[in-house]
């Protein structure tokens, strides 16, 4: 990439356009260690260091806090508090004015920033938060939400319902009712690169921000906001991150803003890195749930009707816990009809962390809802779960509107849910695999297997209208090189590359000839955040634009210097056919410069037919769906509940790829990340509310021996974006996250087996070792005992 | 003795240079020596404990003449462990004709990276491997990598790449293979028989000259801060900024590295690292192979020490329980008195053990079982590999001509304040026929020997539970069942 191989001007298809597989840009850097973050930038003379300073109480005034030994300690330059702040001491992203850069009076969770130190090293600006003197009155906490009610207890932002047709009165007409509740962990992101942001101060008020974010426009807004300055005094640029996964959309408001109050008063950059604690402990996870549900069903498994109560633990702030648990209603569905269907959000305020995005963005708890109550239907009625599953999908694509209305009141009018399973149980063998399961648990006393296959539907757009829009910069040099620059931020997902393959396709040249920059504020502004998976559907596309835009001008400029037809006019690999001539794609941009034709552009792209009416319940939030499905197979030792995951298969919908090699990843390493939410990624209060699990010492995340056994994935062949996305591809972030409920459930039915499928397991999540354990002894001692 | 020749430098070789320090504080890591003052900046910082790999390194020593290189976390490796080590890092890699080295190409051929901060972890990590083993099993990888977390890839892409090394070129052909000669000449120059010491106060290491002058040093300073591998010793630097001078690193002492079998006792000194036991250890006591490869990761198991896992005295340390069931003793010494006790005897309680100010842990010696009895031991933690115990038991039986029980040890780390025996439930076996009915009856003695604590690993109820049932897992094993016994992670065919 970026290298300077001349364009071969003969060549039948250019190197690395759309639907090829390239490997990621910066691969080559990532194997030398020379790809540069953050941390690894060369550091401005007179650098200074932040820490910040946590608070030792889950929920409390601050009766004193004496500094003064802070202060002393060596190398420290300044200790900021509250009041350091020259604008306004919140960075709350949703403008609900809840969450204060640095706590003023009152902490609200353990762990919440109180002050900051700044010194001449980081080890001297952490070693110097051992001297703070800080005297609290502790009040009250609450940090389960099991200990709460939805409908009474503080929320930290409204509660949304979701009501399609009258669900209590089909739940109780129904021949069958079931009634349960799941509880359901939350994860940390576990970003390699942790939080980071360096400032430079500028002339004036200006600033220059690096921050590892995935949104760069909030952290600018953020940063001027706290400072008290316009936004065109803040800049912030970001070419990669060491991992996002959600945790960088808001996350890094706090360390930016801290630099940057620092730097603007001391005159000097200043970098805030914290350590792996810090950031665990004061930065926000994905949201916990406790989900209470009612089915009402037949025998044969249709079901009628379903009420569902999400209740979340947000934390002290609402952060982005709105459209998070928004988002987890809107997946309530997953891939079911549910012919009449109540849902209703609660987001509860607890002294914990404020929970914020994470890939999937509550969807995959809505999800697991979803897939819950499948389950309770299979085992009232002793049916496989997957026989349940293909009764109550949505209806196919032709099969009119009867089976097609979600519970906000789009029609699902993409579904391929159907053949996808299909596929998939085939190419695993399901059935055959399920009896030789029940024949080996037969035979085996200690060790038990269990498989299940599960399907996903996932909406892909913000459900906030405005964030799906998207601007891009194109220039063209007079060589013919391209300098491409979007809104989107890369945190390996390979978003870079995607759009530069989109530009070089456009152009019609070599991919090595486009040159790929560091997101800015400067050159795009008030973009979104890379989440939601639309960092290619909404960037592709504006920079698509931009590239059309510069080469209609090439066009033009062709059709008037060399007098042909507009339609003569055709961009071939490296070259451009002008009537019955070929002319480099560099000369002619040479000619076209000595023309004085503009040779840069701005892109933009809004996806079109979204809206949301969110106090009806009611609209399209989504451009389209993507679908995909996992059968996983695990084996579970009864006597201690260690589980391996045997085999898993997954075939995956990510439409008409973009680069397909760069989707696979995506697609494996979404559905381990899922599979690690569900079983051994366990966040853990103590009874003072403190977090216990903030290193990976504590909080485990999979291995490479944690992934299946066997692992077959394969994007299918076959589909294409229903609606015109860009080149007719799919979003392909978060879809595959939740396919790691298929373990989940897989090690349900291993569970099961253990009382013949004849109780249900009512196996929370995280499916530790010890849940699984426990699940396992409850079927040991209601089976004997019933 | 008389005091060895005192050397105020700190010499070691980074990739192609030598490198001399004077300037070396106790606690200076080695990756913040890399990254600040060498702005040697491929190395991450992933999480400063030791567990996330994004700061893997290779360090050669001569081990018995011999160079060998390891994998080691950077994060929690101090500068005065590596007197007389090559440091290798990730900018030191690249292919006999320049360009990429094999496992980097194959990192990229195989979309081996995502946000790739990671990456350069697992790039020497499996360097490490190829080194080694040039065409690894996928059993061989995953045990190369359980000390690197990749938060992307799921993993796959990474094995696939490790998969396929081989075929990107031969080990032989290295660079660094090549000059494995003059660097074991440069490594060797540098053991100059002199003890390091260097900087005063709260600033001071001392690397000793030998076994005799760590003796007396510690003699004579004996709130000095022992260091052999660091894994711990790092977590109270990088964690809890506790200071540790003055720090004596003994990791490098020959003195302590030995390790044999006499009259069927394995003698282990106590700076033998995980990574050098497993080769006898496993072969002589077979069920110690499976625990060792799920202490930590490999970077630990190649810096961590036996002396180490026993001396701290830790109540969820992998080796003693084990040890003490197979009735293993325990040399300390004191300048030059030693005296050998009962391993057990040596935990005392919570963060006491019997060892007196001056003396040391020189050396544990663990009998190998008779292969007429049975012996196992058992962890189970939250996720298989790279985690630390919730309840680990060990087992060790003999049984009577008749089938009754002839004796019976069995000690429990996780479960209490210090790796303990399960005494009552011994004595509820002892004599009885090994039979089930016979296990049944001993499980409620657990409730005797242990009131386990709840933690975030696990609860106190879990422990107890899942500690009873390693007995019952125990009885199964060895009463010749066909059926699995436990899940196992086996190599895909």
């Amino acid at each position: 990439m970026n290298k300077h191989a001349a364009p071969d001007l003969k060549a039948a298809h250019i190197k690395g356009g759309v639907a090829t597989d390239q490997r990621h840009d910066s691969a080559h850097k990532h194997v030398t260690g020379t790809a540069i973050y953050i941390d690894d930038m060369a550091e401005p003379q007179g650098l200074l260091h932040g820490c910040l300073g946590l608070a030792a109480v889950t929920h409390g005034s601050i009766r004193s806090m004496d500094l003064s030994a802070v202060r002393s300690a060596p190398g420290v330059v300044d200790v900021l508090t509250a009041k350091d702040v020259p604008g306004e001491n919140d960075i709350s992203p949703t403008g609900r004015h809840d969450e204060p850069v640095l706590a003023d009076g009152v902490v609200q969770f353990y762990g919440q920033p109180i002050y900051c130190v700044i010194a001449e090293t980081r080890e001297q600006a952490r070693r110097a938060t051992r001297f703070a003197k800080v005297e609290y009155d502790e009040m009250p906490f609450v940090v389960d939400v099991a200990d709460l009610d939805p409908l009474k207890d503080k929320l930290v932002t409204p509660p949304l319902t979701l009501k399609r047709g009258d669900a209590r009165t089909a739940i109780r007409k129904a021949p069958k009712r079931i009634k349960g509740r799941m509880r359901l962990g939350g994860q940390d992101h576990f970003y390699l690169e942790g939080q980071i942001a360096m400032a430079v101060p500028g002339e004036d008020h200006d600033v220059l921000v690096y921050c590892s974010t995935q949104h760069p426009s909030e952290v600018q807004h953020m940063v001027a906001h706290a400072l008290g300055v316009p936004n065109h005094a803040v800049t912030v640029e970001i070419r990669r991150m060491g991992g996002g996964f959600g945790g960088k959309e808001t996350q890094g408001n706090q360390f930016a803003a801290l630099a940057a109050i620092a730097a603007r008063k001391h005159r000097r950059a200043v970098k805030i890195r914290p350590d792996r604690d810090d950031d665990m402990t004061a930065t926000g996870k994905r949201h916990d749930f406790v989900i209470d549900y009612e089915v009402g069903f037949d025998g044969d498994g249709n079901i009628h009707g379903v009420d569902f109560m999400f209740a979340a633990r947000c934390g002290f702030s609402s952060d982005l816990s709105g459209p998070v648990t928004d988002r987890a209603l809107f997946h309530c569905d997953n891939t079911y009809f549910w012919p009449a269907v109540h849902a209703r959000s609660a987001p509860l305020y607890t002294n914990t962390v404020s929970n914020t995005a994470f890939r999937g963005f509550g969807g995959p708890q809505g999800m697991v809802g979803a897939e819950r109550v499948i389950e309770e239907v299979a085992f009232a009625l002793g049916k496989d779960p997957l026989d349940i599953r293909k009764l109550n999908f949505y209806g196919e694509i032709g099969d009119g509107k009867d089976r097609n209305v979600t519970p906000y009141h789009q029609p699902v009018e993409d579904n391929i849910i159907q053949r996808i399973v299909a596929e998939l149980e085939e190419s695993c063998q399901y059935a055959r695999r399920k009896r030789t399961i029940a024949a080996f648990n037969a035979n085996s006393r200690y060790v038990k297997r269990g498989i299940a296959l599960t399907p996903v539907k996932f909406g892909i757009s913000f459900t906030a209208t405005q964030y799906n829009q998207a601007g891009a910069l194109v220039h063209v040099y007079t060589d013919g090189s391209v300098h491409l620059n979007h809104g989107g931020t890369e945190m390996g997902q390979g978003l870079y590359l995607k759009v530069a393959q989109v530009v070089a396709e456009e152009f019609q040249i070599d991919l090595d000839q486009v040159k790929i920059t560091a997101t800015t504020t400067g050159k795009v502004p008030n973009t979104s955040a890379t989440a939601a998976s639309s960092g290619s559907d909404l960037n592709g596309m504006a920079a698509q634009n931009a590239a059309q835009q510069i080469k209609d001008r090439l066009i033009d400029f062709a059709v008037d210097k060399y007098q042909v037809p507009r339609d003569q006019v055709i961009f071939l690999p490296n070259r451009v056919r002008v009537g019955n001539q070929e002319i480099g794609f560099a000369d002619l941009v040479k000619q076209a410069y000595l023309a004085r034709i503009q040779l840069s552009a701005a892109g933009f792209y809004k996806t079109p037919k979204i809206h949301w009416n969110r106090d009806k319940g009611q609209g399209r939030p989504f451009y389209y769906f993507a679908y995909g499905a996992a059968c996983s197979e695990v084996s579970i030792d009864t006597l201690t509940g260690e589980y391996v995951v045997e085999r898993t298969d997954i075939l995956h919908d990510a439409g008409r790829s973009l680069n397909r090699a760069i989707d696979l990843g995506q697609v494996e390493g979404g559905f381990i990340q899922g599979m690690g939410w569900l079983t051994t990624e366990e966040l853990w209060w103590d009874a003072k509310g403190r977090l216990r699990t903030h290193a990976p010492s504590t909080y485990k995340i999979p291995l490479a021996s944690d992934r299946p056994k066997i692992f077959n994935v394969r994007l299918a062949e076959w589909p294409e974006a229903g609606e015109p996305t860009i080149h007719r591809s799919k979003a392909v972030g978060e879809p595959p996250f939740p396919l790691g409920i298929s373990v989940l459930h897989a090690l349900s039915d291993a569970v099961a087996s253990v009382a013949d499928h004849t109780i249900f397991p009512n196996l929370d999540a995280p499916a530790t070792p010890e849940r699984v354990l426990m699940a396992v002894e409850r079927m040991k001692t209601q089976f004997a005992g019933g | 003795m008389a005091k060895p020749k005192v050397r105020t430098e700190l010499r070691f070789l980074l990739n192609g240079s030598d490198v001399t320090l004077q300037d070396v504080a106790a606690d200076e890591t080695l990756l913040d020596y890399l990254r600040l003052r060498r702005s040697l900046r491929g190395t991450k910082e992933g999480c400063a404990e030791g567990d996330c790999g994004a700061c893997t390194v290779l360090v050669g020593k001569l081990s018995g003449g011999k160079l060998v290189y390891e994998s080691v976390n950077a994060c929690i490796r101090f500068l005065g462990s590596l007197d007389g080590c090559h440091v290798v890092t990730v900018e030191h890699l690249r292919a006999d004709a320049g360009g990429l080295h094999p496992v980097q190409q194959a990192m990229v051929d195989f979309h081996g990276s995502q946000c790739g901060f990671c990456t350069p972890g697992f790039v020497m990590s499996l360097y490490g491997l190829w080194m080694r083993d040039p065409d690894p099993s996928v059993a061989a990888i995953e045990k190369a990598l359980q000390g690197n977390l990749c938060r992307c890839t799921g993993y796959e892409a990474i094995v696939r790449a490790a998969r396929a090394v081989s075929s990107y070129g031969a080990a032989k052909k290295d660079p660094l293979a090549a000059e494995r000669k003059s660097v074991t000449a440069r490594l060797a120059a540098l053991r100059d028989g002199k003890r390091v010491e260097i900087g005063a106060g709260k600033q001071r290491l001392i690397v000793p000259a030998s076994v005799d002058d760590f003796a007396s040093i510690l003699k004579k300073e004996p709130t000095a801060t022992v260091v052999a591998g660091s894994t711990d010793v790092g977590l109270w630097v990088t964690k809890h900024m506790r200071d540790i001078s003055p720090a004596v690193f003994i990791g490098g002492l020959d003195g302590l590295r030995a390790i044999a079998e006499e009259n069927g006792v394995i003698t282990i000194g106590a700076g033998v690292t995980y990574s050098e036991a497993f080769g006898l250890l496993a072969k002589r006591i077979p069920a110690l192979g499976p625990l060792f490869d799920r202490i930590g990761g490999e970077q630990v198991r190649n810096m961590g020490t036996i002396g180490g896992n026993i001396a701290n005295g830790s109540p969820i340390g992998d080796t003693p329980p084990p040890f003490i069931a197979l009735g293993a003793r325990l040399t300390l010494r004191r300048g030059s008195k030693r005296r050998t006790i009962a391993l057990e005897d040596f935990f005392v309680a919570y963060g006491k053990q019997d060892r007196r100010p001056g003396e040391f842990v020189e050396a544990v010696h663990v009998p190998v079982p008779a292969k007429s009895s049975r012996f196992a031991v058992h962890k189970v933690t939250k996720r298989r590999d790279e985690d630390i115990t919730a309840t680990l038991g060990a087992f060790f039986l003999t049984l009577a001509r008749d089938g009754t029980v002839a004796s019976v040890r069995i000690a429990y780390g996780g479960m209490a304040a210090t790796p303990k025996r399960a005494s009552a439930v011994e004595q509820a076996l002892l004599g009885k026929p090994w039979t089930e009915a016979t296990v049944d009856a001993a499980i409620a003695a657990y409730d005797l020997d242990f009131t386990p604590l709840t933690d975030m690993r696990a609860t106190a109820e879990y422990r107890s539970l899942a500690a009873k049932n390693l007995l019952r897992r125990f009885f199964a094993e060895t009463s010749g069942t066909k059926a699995p016994v436990t899940v196992t992670r086996q190599e895909a065919a």
